[in-house]
């Protein structure tokens, strides 16, 4: 197997707190060694002067639309846009047609991941069948599939008879349950945040309420359970105070938020553009601070995109009608970068999110460039200037908010199990 | 105009506002006539795009196009062959490829107006976006205020009902600001819209306080059918509260007048008495409607950009 160097870059490795200037060595996938100007013979070098080297990012939450959805996402382009973006592995949720919901719908996605992706992929099941919130999943039978968590992302489970013996019932397998955490009766026909702007706008109001009220509830199963809760995509204000206080009464609780949520606002509704329509919505400016300083404290563990493709002609409908969400993986690093540039969070501490944080909370290898890890690396440069062009990405879909927005720092290679899968001047390698 | 498009009041300068109600006196006149057309709009095109149903804004904006000779098409895609098959933008452009001088737009949902003028090369005529602005109503309603009273500035506008989804509500809460009245808004509270005081209205539960000392009582429409039991109890008990009869009117100003954008849902949000006469004004107001939409679309049309459409700009 070759042997790659990486060579003179800062080493950001928040699992054993480095942050230095220093080679890289990888062979046979593993990260074989670190030091200061190391002698390799025989080593393809990667040139990492002045740029950041990152154990690979590990996205908790994205939507790689396949199977049945292929003209929005496959798993091949949603893996290319992950590595464009820094991602070496992504978790995709169970929303696909059909849901994955069954064993064979697990193994069909990590086959053709194996054969497409160039990033690791791991399943989120559904955590109910068909994503109705009445019958559990297999549990025992999806993990053994390679399922890491349970999730009816998107549809949240309003049974709250259900959503105890679902989190009682993961304990089995050890698999923590994600909550997408909406009280769809208060939801009601909401498609944007209720506030100040939607009342401006004339569109129907989501409550922040609404996030409030299911993750309290979920906080109190999970105590009451003794499971391991995942709160996905974290939002409002009142949420990050319940999660850091029921962090604080010892609950097994871990929480993600997205890049939108951490640097957009309501405002971004005005001119009713449907790429600035997700779910959960765009917050007030007090929902997006308390959702950074949260992150900043650690209630927030990790930065997850929430990575949704949407076809031109679905966004094109109108601001009820459009589909929620928007593509994140080739933009996430860019614009959470806003928190380290002003100071909000050191580059070891933002890696971390990114990172290693992600890796804990989903149970698997990576998020660290110890010896003997995989060789899962990401190269960032945080000067680089570029404007994001949505149709020159990998993703098949356009769908973001940032689209032909100047940005800084962007990835300039990325690494998984030590073969470069991408590069900036020449894009994904596979 | 400032902009080529009228797709709110909230865009509008006041200065602009009192240009199209001066512009409406002149046009006044000529529904007076016997031959009730001028030749202003010979050989425009006018496009009455309506995505939701409507009868009365609709035939406004048809007799006012006729009336100035313009060519007037109705184009209502049916909300069935529109349902996910063809996106609002698809539509537009199909629109756009006819070249028509100006397109009068009514949807549902709020925004697409704006999002169609985004890709038209046209001027477009906002003719009412789910809760957000219905423009030539409040232009209307402020040209019938002035004519009872013979000004706005310093009015009081007591506006009752379900604010939270009208679209009557919010351009009549701009427009009447903007000419120097006093806004008040008085709903059950879930009908209230959250933070709606940063748009400058002073909001009231209490009718009879909303009430005191106006000079201006606008009714709502409540849309019985779809919200008694989720926004406030009953038709009745909203009658007994927030409807406006002979007597809630002792706590208004003597001359106060009575509006209300219509259809009226008699003995709900008017006794049955106010609905037809005096102080109520209402079919004034549905008479100056017509005058209004002529002095809008004068005062619109013919301002196409031939050269500079979006589309061709993005490309």
């Amino acid at each position: 197997m070759s042997r790659i160097l990486v060579r003179g870059g800062r080493v950001l490795d928040p699992s054993t707190d480095r942050d230095e200037v220093m080679d890289v060595l990888l062979e046979s996938g593993r990260i074989a060694s670190l030091g200061r100007d190391l002698r390799v013979d025989d080593a393809q070098v990667v040139d990492a002067a002045g740029c950041w080297v990152m154990p690979g990012f590990i996205d908790l939450h994205s939507h790689l639309r396949e199977p049945g959805q292929e003209y929005k996402e496959d798993i091949a382009t949603g893996g290319r846009a992950a590595v464009a973006g820094g991602f070496t592995a992504v978790a995709c949720m169970a929303n696909t047609q059909p849901v994955n919901d069954d064993p064979a719908t697990t193994d069909f996605i990590i086959d053709r991941a194996r054969q497409d992706s160039p990033a690791r992929v791991y399943p989120v099941a559904a955590a109910t069948k068909g994503l109705e919130g009445q019958v559990m999943t297999e549990m025992a039978a999806l993990v053994d599939a390679g399922a890491v968590a349970f999730s009816d992302d998107g549809r949240t489970i309003m049974d709250s008879g259900v959503m105890r013996h679902v989190l009682e019932y993961s304990r089995l397998v050890d698999a923590p349950v994600i909550t997408h955490a909406e009280d769809r009766t208060l939801v009601a026909q909401g498609v944007m945040n209720e506030g100040a702007v939607s009342t401006r706008l004339g569109l129907p109001g989501n409550p922040s309420i609404a996030e409030d009220v299911l993750v309290a509830r979920d906080l109190m199963l999970a105590e009451f359970t003794e499971a391991h809760l995942h709160v996905a995509h974290v939002s409002t204000r009142g949420a990050v105070d319940l999660i850091r206080r029921a962090r604080d009464r010892g609950v097994h609780v871990t929480a993600e938020v997205a890049p939108h949520h951490l640097t957009l606002t309501d405002e971004a509704v005005t001119g009713y553009d449907t790429h600035a329509k997700v779910a959960p919505p765009l917050r007030s400016e007090a929902d997006r601070d308390a959702c950074r300083a949260g992150l900043v404290d650690g209630t927030l563990d990790a930065i997850a995109t929430d990575h949704a493709p949407h076809a031109q002609h679905e966004k094109e409908l109108d601001f009820v009608e459009a589909p929620p969400g928007m593509i994140g993986f080739e933009t996430a690093a860019a614009v959470t970068l806003e928190l380290v540039r002003s100071g909000e969070l050191t580059p070891l501490e933002w890696v971390r999110r990114l990172s290693t944080n992600p890796a804990r909370i989903l149970g698997r290898p990576g998020g660290s460039l110890g010896e003997g890890r995989p060789a899962d690396v990401t190269l960032l440069d945080p000067e680089r200037i570029w404007v994001y062009d949505p149709a020159k990405g990998c993703s098949k879909s356009r769908n973001s908010p940032w689209a032909g927005k100047q940005l800084t720092g962007r990835i300039v290679a990325t690494l998984v199990e030590g073969r470069r899968v991408y590069d900036v001047e020449r894009g994904p390698l596979t | 105009m400032s902009q080529p498009s009228l797709l709110g009041i909230e865009d509008l300068e006041p200065g602009e506002i009192l240009r199209i109600l001066d512009a409406a006196e002149h046009m006044v006149e000529i529904g007076h006539r016997t031959v009730k057309k001028v030749p202003t709009l010979r050989g425009r095109t006018i496009v009455n795009l309506f995505f939701e149903a409507s009868t009365r804004t609709r035939a406004s904006f048809e007799i006012a196009g006729k009336r100035l000779s313009a060519d007037v098409v109705n184009f209502s895609p049916s909300s069935s062959s529109l349902k996910k098959s063809e996106s609002i933008l698809d539509t537009a452009r199909t629109l756009d490829a006819m070249d028509p001088d100006v397109v009068v737009v009514r949807h549902a949902v709020a925004g697409v107006p704006k999002r169609v003028a985004d890709v038209l090369s046209a001027p477009v005529i906002n003719a009412g976006d789910g809760a957000h602005e219905h423009p030539t109503q409040a232009l209307l309603d402020c040209f019938t205020v002035r004519q009872q009273k013979g000004r706005i500035d310093g009015l009081t506008v007591t506006i009752v009902g379900d604010i939270l989804h009208s679209r009557v509500a919010r351009s009549n809460i701009y427009a009447f600001q903007k000419l120097g009245a006093e806004v008040r808004i008085a709903a059950p509270p879930p009908m209230i819209p959250p933070h709606v005081e940063q748009m400058g209205v002073k909001a009231f539960t209490s009718l009879r306080e909303a009430l005191d000392g106006a000079d201006v009582v606008m009714a709502l429409r409540i849309q019985n059918e779809r919200l008694a039991g989720a926004y406030f109890p009953s038709a009745r008990e909203y009658s007994a509260t927030y409807g406006i009869d002979r007597a809630k009117l002792g706590y208004a100003k003597d001359d106060v007048i009575v509006m209300h954008p219509g259809p009226v849902n008699r003995g709900v949000e008017l006794s049955h008495d106010l609905a037809d006469h005096r102080p109520s004004v209402i079919l004034d107001q549905v008479r100056n409607g017509v005058a209004l939409r002529m002095a809008v679309l004068y005062l619109y049309a013919g301002r196409r950009r031939v050269d500079e459409s979006p589309e061709t700009r993005d490309r």
